[in-house]
């Protein structure tokens, strides 16, 4: 059962991802200016423009140069980036470790901060937490994400001095650790690099607080209001009535069955924090995907933004299908249906 | 209240010229990176040019490329929806496939990737957020339909021999609209948060031009230096704006929707 469940929603997942690379494919197409006017330089004849368009298939049929950019896509081969001279798989591949490391540390922020509120907040209703969670909440949802990292900027380094400056990852003046998984804090820790670890943490805290709060607010309303669905049920009010403490009660029970629910909103919140990456690596200098798509941008490279969609975009379909699984896993019921 | 604020927002962004106390592109060298104060309420950029009257010329930017593009997404997904949900079949399957697909892609990211493709205007910005937008309202009036659609209403409506255009249109379009109008108003701040994040990292509206989202990028530059008002007045009219929204949505859902009151 759980297998035809896993087998099922991997092939539903596949005409997903053909129609990714149709949009993808048809933004590659529709750019301004002929890519083989941009490959062959400012000093090209028309000659050479016409050479360039045969070598590079842009006199073939549309559906042609569709089948070509696919194939192309599935060998990895996405383009050559214009800035950096080297393939645009290279380019992200070099990036995700930092894209991931920030994305993952917001995470934590989120889910530290989003749960415990929206339980006391459910908990206590009423109360103050729940009020000036609501708020938080309110203004999460409300606040640009550059902006805020920009406040955040203001505030702990310019007027109080006690963040480090908006220069990525490392101090200047700290050696990367080696090389593991790529993400400097997790390969410091492994490796014993402390001036590392202590500089990577130093860096991430101001970038991943920024990120994580702005999608805090919409895990905090999930477990809010599945907390008091939960807090409502029947086998609450036993185990209420079977005296058991409160806190095993709230923290063994309900929380427990109110955190089914919130791995649906992960997928989303997966989203949310790939766009809002881009805008705080951009704010932070951190060196990850978004920043690297931003300034492809600013040097009218726009073939390297395509691949990052199309990237951003398959991982996110996969993303969304390992919680669909997981959820499946965890809730029996969602398989029968 | 938040509705006085939306309405504020719009007279404000209707009568900008008339109320902005400066020529939002004026330069004026002598005024240069000014502090707030007397004569420029939010003080001056690099170029003296003056906040406050670059930020309420802004508003009508950011509200009409949000509003075109809530109007251009929500009249596709009334089509498409409509069709989708009273149809089925065929047309429901590559209606619901094509929706799938671009919801595949976080909407930022592919709002990012059409401005890219299409090229910076604003018109571009709209075309993109609007894209992103479409499939919001095609799945919410599509299960609309499918519920009103077995009414006994419109049953009866087809029974006395209307065409089919009429009761979609006529009959059942009217009473999808209170879940539409609540999505719609959610939908603005969002487009509002999109808009000023795509000119935020250059795409989109260009300088000089006023946007709320592009002065605070420029404004980013002075946080070493300390100069807090460029960067903070035009995200604070973004958070404020969409804050706005966000309340109305939420009050209109509370009375269009009493089911989800205090969720």
């Amino acid at each position: 059962m759980l297998g035809w469940y896993v087998a099922k929603r991997i092939l539903l997942a596949i005409p997903t991802l053909f129609g990714v690379t149709v949009i993808t494919f048809a933004l590659t197409y529709l750019l301004p200016g002929n890519p083989a006017l941009v490959k062959a330089g400012p000093l090209a004849t028309p000659e050479h423009i016409r050479e360039m368009e045969r070598q590079m298939g842009l006199d073939q049929p549309v559906v042609v140069q569709y089948g070509r950019y696919v194939t192309g896509v599935l060998r990895g081969d996405l383009g050559e980036s214009s800035m950096t001279g080297r393939p645009v798989l290279q380019d992200l591949m070099q990036r995700v470790p930092a894209t991931l490391e920030l994305t993952l540390a917001s995470l934590v922020v989120a889910v530290l901060a989003g749960v415990p509120l929206g339980v006391i907040a459910a908990v206590r209703r009423d109360g103050i937490v729940d009020h000036v969670s609501r708020l938080l909440g309110v203004a999460g949802v409300a606040m640009p994400t550059f902006w805020t990292g920009l406040l955040a900027l203001y505030v702990f380094f310019y007027a109080l001095g006690v963040a480090p400056p908006p220069l990525g990852r490392l101090d200047n003046s700290v050696t990367p650790p080696m090389t593991i998984t790529g993400m400097y804090a997790f390969d410091a820790l492994l490796t014993g690099h402390w001036r590392a670890l202590g500089s990577a943490l130093h860096q991430l805290v101001l970038p991943a607080l920024t990120l994580g709060f702005s999608v805090m607010a919409p895990l905090m309303r999930m477990v809010r209001a599945t907390m008091l669905e939960v807090l409502e049920s029947d086998y609450i009010k036993a185990a209420w009535a079977a005296g058991l403490p409160r806190r095993t009660v709230i923290y063994g029970d309900a929380l427990r069955n109110c955190l089914i629910p919130v791995i649906t909103i992960l997928g989303v919140i997966f989203g949310f924090l790939m766009a809002g990456n881009v805008v705080v690596e951009v704010v932070f200098a951190w060196p990850g995907i978004g920043n690297y798509a931003v300034t492809s941008l600013m040097s009218k490279d726009s073939g390297p933004i395509q691949s990052f969609v199309l990237f951003v975009a398959v991982v996110y379909v996969l993303v969304n299908l390992a919680v669909d699984v997981v959820y499946g896993l965890v809730d029996p019921r969602i398989r029968l249906h | 209240m938040a509705l006085g604020v939306v309405a504020l927002l719009i007279l404000v962004a209707l009568v900008a010229p008339w109320i902005a106390p400066y020529d939002p592109d004026a330069p004026d060298a002598e005024a240069a990176l000014q502090a707030p104060g007397w004569r420029h309420w939010l003080g001056t950029d690099l170029y003296g040019r003056d906040q406050l009257s670059r930020i309420i010329h802004a508003s009508r930017v950011d509200l009409l490329v949000a509003l075109s593009a809530t109007a251009i997404a929500l009249s596709a997904g009334i089509v498409f929806g409509s069709l989708s949900g009273y149809r089925g079949g065929w047309t429901d399957q590559l209606v619901m496939r094509a929706v799938d697909t671009v919801q595949a892609f976080p909407s930022f990211i592919l709002a990012m990737g059409i401005t890219a493709a299409l090229g910076n205007s604003t018109a571009n910005v709209v075309v993109a957020i609007a894209i992103t937008h479409v499939p919001i309202y095609t799945r919410l009036i599509r299960g609309e339909m499918l519920r009103l659609r077995e009414m006994e209403y419109a049953e009866a409506a087809r029974t006395v021999g209307n065409r089919e255009r009429r009761v979609v249109f006529y009959h059942l379009l009217p009473n999808c609209f209170p879940p539409v109008i609540v999505q719609a108003t959610l939908a603005m701040g969002f487009a509002i948060l999109t808009v000023a994040a795509l000119s935020f990292i250059g795409l989109g509206i260009q300088p000089p031009a006023s946007e709320w989202g592009a002065m605070t990028a420029e404004g980013s530059g002075y946080i070493v230096s300390g100069e807090w008002w460029i960067f903070l007045f035009p995200g604070l009219a973004i958070m404020v704006t969409v804050l706005a929204f966000n309340l109305v949505g939420d009050a209109l859902r509370d009375i269009l929707d009493p089911r989800m009151r205090g969720v």
